[in-house]
């Protein structure tokens, strides 16, 4: 009686009855491809353990070149359980950017992205856009030796872009070289900016999931799929995976804590074999193999507008795969994806061996 | 003019050579002349060398190279003679001060004309030292110089006398790198050294040093060759009692040591050539703290016997050496476990470096041959290495902790997964 109360005192007063309708209706479609969904929320539910674990390392970080090194050491070594949190800070890190590359997948390769669902995919691709700054800006706090020579590397590649190149430059590291000042900027890019336009964002995403519902492959369309409740019975299978997710990052940050290396020191010389991220490895790569010149146009110059063109392309594929949007089948973009997945790991392996 | 003042300068004895070298100069720079324009003069020495082969054109093909030549001199400068006549005769008459080749005996002199010439030094080279002459007739090579002796080195022995270069230059003889096998020419040949009663084998025990690695592998040019030890220009072995102080010129706490140490009266009476006797001179091999002690390999026991005190010291300070070398591999070892385990050790490795520095120190305080100095030195040293123990076995512990700690998680996170599973299959049996 006393919960009956409470319920309709809260829908009086915020609607609850609608949204409880909503998901009382919401189904998902039951077919061979039906775990590929569950990506989508391992990743959101990812996403939440980076802001619980970030706000929680705010507590102890200190972002300056001075202090951010011991503020991170007195976190692994001093605060109760402050290694674990910041392990799981690391490693969930790189989950979600994997789960996200497998939800992204999954979504092109269903064609997901067909009407009306191509803003659902933009703001999708504009999220892997967002994640990959998180997981750039992210990886200088520490202000250790490596983070600090990626990060020279990587903004120093951020200045091949063109046109605007030499700008972003000086506007990612706060000045000419990486210093400080970079690691300040850096630090607001991670903790304000990027968490803030993020939020926009997902919401967007989130909320044209709910609008149009679960996409299903081409080949499924119009046909009489068997359906389950969202509400408990996906709901209650994505709990499993967030459980069994919860125990894989215990398990990784107890057995293969996340290392601290030695503190930046901008007179050393860049340690031997220096390489980014798994997840910007292929691009790396690419533009390690380019020559340096490629017709009139510098090599590296040349591969950063080839990689941006290209994000852009990828952003745009629901406008440009027109033959799936009228119902016929693309081969072209499905060779197209295959092919990307084939590029994206040779080249992170060859990245990885040389 | 400048030419009669060249051969004034070379016909007439040394007073009146500055004289001449003066007025020289005084003619070049008064009238606007520097010793460059002069290069593009007729030269017939070059002009006629150059077309010649063998021996007599190679001055004229280093001399590109050459210090002088760079700073615009030419062969008449130290040769004499009349480069602006094509006759051979009237160029190369004696009349015009030209010497040619000359002796060995003569080469000190011959290049001391201007280098021991202050005056004429500073406006080429203000920093360069103007008693290499003076100093040279100090060492063994300048004594025997002229006690006759014309087979030991004198100036072109080592500079070169064509395609001289400056001793900062990587490719002279002199460059530190080279020096070493510049001595060698001579000093490694058993023929050449046969009459003199020397060891011809210190060039090889020299490569197999430390200072050699040193200096050719971590290329530290600071680090020593010959000259550092024997001096240059006045080239002679260190004395038996003034070795340590050749060494302590980089070895310094070392030689402070051991000159207000108790051996340094004992090595004196002994005679006992005090750093090498125990280091070794041109094989000096990085020291271990097995020199030190009553083992096989200490340089103790050569001295002092059983029972005695220094026995007894030597005997105390290796036990102190390698009881913190102990606790610091031990702590290192530890910290290096905890490290590969994924453990954040960091500051307790920095730390140990305090230890690995007490170490150092006490290895140098070795040289004071005092047990309680070494103690003072030893002591801090093992209460660091032992915290850093203490540090890895937190560490380590730790880790166990966490394993535990991720077993009972584990534990729990599979029953509430299992227990999902039964509450969707509960749903799904219903419906």
């Amino acid at each position: 009686m006393r919960v009956e109360t409470w319920r309709s005192w809260l829908d009086e007063r915020l609607g609850t009855a609608a949204v409880r309708e909503f998901l009382r209706a919401k189904e998902v479609p039951i077919h061979r491809h039906t775990i590929w969904y569950y990506f989508g929320g391992m990743t959101l539910f990812l996403f939440v353990v980076q802001v619980v674990t970030g706000a929680l390392l705010l507590l102890y970080y200190r972002p300056s070149a001075e202090n951010a090194f011991e503020s991170v050491q007195f976190i692994m070594t001093e605060v109760e359980f402050g290694w674990l949190i910041r392990s799981i800070h690391s490693w969930s890190a790189n989950l979600m950017i994997a789960t996200l590359f497998v939800h992204m997948f999954s979504a092109y390769f269903m064609k997901a992205y067909r009407p009306p669902r191509e803003l659902t995919w933009v703001s999708g691709t504009v999220l892997l856009f967002l994640v990959l700054a998180f997981g750039f800006s992210g990886y200088l706090l520490p202000w250790n030796k490596l983070a600090f020579f990626a990060t020279k590397v990587g903004t120093d590649i951020a200045g091949d872009v063109p046109l605007i190149g030499p700008f972003l430059l000086r506007f990612l590291r706060g000045g000419d070289e990486v210093t400080g000042a970079t690691l300040t900027r850096f630090f607001g890019f991670h903790v304000a900016i990027l968490p803030g336009i993020t939020t926009i964002v997902l919401t967007v995403h989130l909320v044209l999931v709910q609008k149009h519902g679960m996409s299903v492959p081409p080949s499924l369309e119009g046909k009489n799929l068997r359906t389950m409740k969202f509400f408990p019975n996906f709901l209650l299978r994505d709990l499993v995976g967030w459980v069994l997710a919860v125990g894989a990052l215990a398990a990784l940050a107890a057995l293969f804590p996340w290392g601290l290396g030695e503190k930046a020191d901008p007179f050393a010389p860049a340690p031997a074999g220096i390489k980014p991220e798994w997840y910007f490895l292929f691009m790396f790569q690419t533009l390690r193999l380019l020559p340096a010149r490629v017709g009139i146009i510098e090599g590296e110059v040349f591969g950063v507008t080839l990689f941006l063109l290209g994000g852009i392309f990828w952003m745009l594929v629901p406008f440009l795969d027109t033959p799936t949007s009228s119902g016929w089948r693309s081969r072209f973009f499905t060779g197209l994806g295959v092919g990307l997945v084939f590029y994206i790991v040779a080249m992170t392996v060859w990245g990885y061996l040389t | 003019m400048e030419r009669m003042l060249s051969a004034k300068r070379w016909g007439r004895g040394r007073s009146k050579g500055r004289r001449g070298r003066a007025l020289l100069l005084l003619a070049l720079s008064g009238f606007g002349m520097n010793a460059a324009p002069a290069q593009q003069k007729k030269d017939s020495c070059v002009e006629c060398h150059a077309a010649l082969e063998g021996p007599l054109a190679e001055p004229v093909a280093v001399m590109k190279e050459d210090i002088h030549r760079q700073r615009g001199f030419s062969c008449a400068e130290c040769h004499g003679g009349d480069p602006s006549s094509d006759d051979l005769l009237a160029a190369k008459d004696p009349k015009t001060g030209f010497i040619g080749r000359p002796s060995p005996r003569a080469i000190p002199a011959f290049c001391g004309r201007c280098h021991s010439d202050a005056e004429f030094m500073k406006r080429y080279n203000p920093a360069l030292r103007v008693d290499q002459e003076r100093e040279y007739f100090t060492s063994i090579h300048g004594k025997r110089l002229r006690a006759g002796d014309t087979r030991v080195a004198t100036c072109t022995s080592c500079h070169g006398a064509h395609g001289i270069r400056s001793a900062h230059h990587p490719l002279s003889p002199v460059y530190p790198l080279n020096v070493a096998e510049t001595c060698a020419r001579c000093h490694a040949d058993a023929t050449y050294m046969k009459g003199y009663r020397l060891p011809h084998d210190q060039y090889d025990r020299y490569k197999r040093s430390a200072h050699a690695r040193a200096l050719y592998e971590r290329q530290d040019l600071s680090a020593p060759t010959c000259n550092d030890c024997h001096g240059n220009h006045g080239a002679v072995p260190p004395g038996a009692t003034s070795v340590a102080r050749v060494c302590g010129q980089c070895h310094v706490r070392q030689s402070e040591l051991f000159h207000t140490s108790p051996h340094k009266a004992a090595f004196d009476a002994l005679q006992l050539a005090e750093c090498v006797y125990c280091h070794g001179n041109h094989d000096v091999l990085s020291p271990t703290d097995e020199m030190i002690g009553t083992g096989e390999r200490s340089v103790c026991i050569s001295c002092h016997t059983p029972g005695d005190a220094g026995y007894q010291a030597a005997e105390r300070m290796r036990a102190l050496l390698d009881e913190l070398s102990h606790e610091l591999e031990r702590a290192r070892a530890i910290l290096d476990r905890a490290e590969r385990a994924g453990m954040e050790v960091s500051r307790a490795k920095f730390e140990l470096s305090q230890a690995h520095d007490a170490l150092t120190h006490a290895r140098v305080l070795v040289h004071a041959f005092s047990v309680k100095e070494l103690e003072s030195a030893i002591r801090p040293g093992l209460d660091v290495a032992r915290r850093g123990y203490q540090a890895g076995e937190k560490a380590l512990a730790e880790l166990t902790y966490r394993r535990k700690g991720l077993a009972v998680s584990l534990l729990f996170i599979l029953v509430l997964a299992a227990l999902l599973y039964l509450k969707i299959r509960e749903l799904e049996g219903r419906s």
